[in-house]
């Protein structure tokens, strides 16, 4: 039976791992090879590095950190944050990358992720998606790139379905609402977008305690929990946190 | 010394870390010459099939042809499928054919691509998973899946509503559906005896 996955995050800015609340005010988490490696020997299913600078000089320092990653790390991980094209995505994965995923240059030309599918299989594009509750009808949730600096008009239900359609072989959702504050993950958003698609779904944001992981998966219907400051900040550790969803009747590779 | 194929698809790179962290000699090589020399093939593959068909070009022959012969070869993931006659993703791609048996789409009425670790059956008759157990968690990530049709193919068996082909063995080929070089220190332990049977195969020919 196929497990549910846990997946610690590593949000990067000049080589380091950070950490914010609702996307702002960062804090230092450590050195991501480092950290990378010690969730492997935890027990991590997976690792996502998301570089959230995302500017010309950050692109050749992650490929960097990819390449290092690639050499300790023998787990499989996703690198995100700013990539536009396929040539891109190309040098990531012969870097070491297993996954590549994009937000906002899928939201401006969502052809790259047929593009990204044909040419490397649907499993290794993932469609990230920030996603922000509507003001206006609460039962909806709006689309926002740019590391989340842009709302669109888009709904994240339908763009997940049409990103399905196009290629992406996996969702990255994450909560803007719900990120860094530790008080849970939005499981309305969860549920709706698992269900509404046929590909995995990635819940992330909101992972405060334990009980909060189960909700994702037993409420949220996720297929994996993607956390950061949970892991990071010593609360608890991979090992702890899969013992105890095990313990709760989720299949766990343990 | 392995030689894992480099044919310009993503993450060959990470087959040949996962080797060398190990301690096994291994290089990515897409010389004819570090080929026929090899002690054993790896076929990497995270790609589309045509792709990765199209790519591999003019090696195909050769790889087939020293396979033919004896030289172990492992295919992991969509290197894996190329070991057998046909796939139809993306339209209908002829493989390397040492396997009878052709790629389909997962069934539908689950989640797919079919991605994570899942637990896979290991018969004690393949050598590939020497001193693993019974059973061990593995990393997949495909969409696609290979109905063996080769009688005298040794299969080991994940269960994700059906019964589907984590890995063949046929006498020196080997295929694995899943990432042994993403799947921790089981898959590390995989790629090991995949050195150990390219070493007892080397010293044979001695």
């Amino acid at each position: 039976m196929l497990t549910k996955r846990i997946i610690p995050c590593l949000d990067v800015k000049d080589n380091r791992v950070v950490k914010g609340v609702n996307f702002l005010n960062l804090r230092d988490a450590g050195d991501p090879v480092e950290l990378g490696t010690r969730y492997s020997d935890e027990g991590a299913d997976e690792l996502v590095f998301l570089d959230i600078t995302a500017t010309i000089r950050s692109r050749k320092t992650i490929v960097e950190l990819v390449e290092k990653v690639a050499e300790n790390v023998f787990i499989p991980f996703t690198v995100g944050g700013g990539i536009q094209t396929v040539e891109q995505m190309d040098t990531l994965l012969r870097s070491g990358a297993d996954k590549v995923s994009v937000n906002t240059a899928a939201v401006r030309n969502p052809n790259l992720l047929s593009e990204a599918a044909r040419r490397f299989g649907n499993q290794c594009v993932v469609l990230a998606i920030d996603a922000r509750r509507s003001e206006v009808h609460l039962d909806k949730w709006q689309v926002c790139i740019k590391a989340g600096t842009e709302p669109t008009d888009i709904d994240a239900v339908e763009w997940a379905a049409q990103g399905e359609h196009l290629g992406a072989g996996e969702i990255l959702l994450t909560s803007m609402d719900a990120d860094g504050t530790k008080a849970g993950y939005d499981n309305d958003l969860n549920r709706a977008i698992s269900d509404a698609v046929n590909i995995p779904v990635i819940a992330s944001g909101g992972a405060g305690k334990l009980e909060h992981l189960y909700d994702a998966i037993a409420v949220g219907h996720a297929d994996a929990i993607l956390m950061a400051s949970i892991t990071h900040f010593g609360n608890y550790n991979i090992r702890q946190i899969k013992e105890y969803l095990r313990d709760r009747g989720i299949p766990m590779n343990l | 010394m392995i030689v894992v194929i480099d044919y310009n698809v993503g993450n060959v790179k990470s087959v040949c870390n996962a080797f060398q962290h190990i301690g096994c000699e291994a290089e990515l090589s897409c010389e004819p010459g570090a080929i026929e020399e090899a002690s054993g093939l790896v076929l990497p593959g995270v790609a589309a099939f045509g792709f990765a068909v199209s790519a591999l070009g003019p090696l195909a022959e050769l790889i087939k042809g020293l396979a033919s012969k004896g030289k172990p070869l492992l295919g992991i993931c969509v290197g894996y499928q190329m070991l057998f006659e046909e796939s139809c993703e993306y339209g209908r791609h002829e493989g390397l054919g040492l396997i009878a048996g052709s790629v389909v789409p997962i069934p539908p009425g689950r989640v797919i691509p079919h991605i994570g670790w899942n637990l896979v059956e290991l018969p004690q008759d393949m050598d590939l998973f020497a001193g693993l157990g019974k059973e061990k968690h593995f990393y997949f990530a495909h969409s696609y899946c290979a109905e063996v049709s080769d009688e005298k193919t040794k299969i080991a068996y994940t269960d994700y509503g059906f019964e589907l082909a984590a890995s063949v063995q046929k006498d020196n080929i080997y295929g694995v559906q899943f990432h042994p070089e993403k799947s921790g220190k089981h898959g590390l332990k995989a790629l090991k005896n995949f050195d150990d049977i390219c070493e007892r195969n080397s010293n044979k020919g001695t």
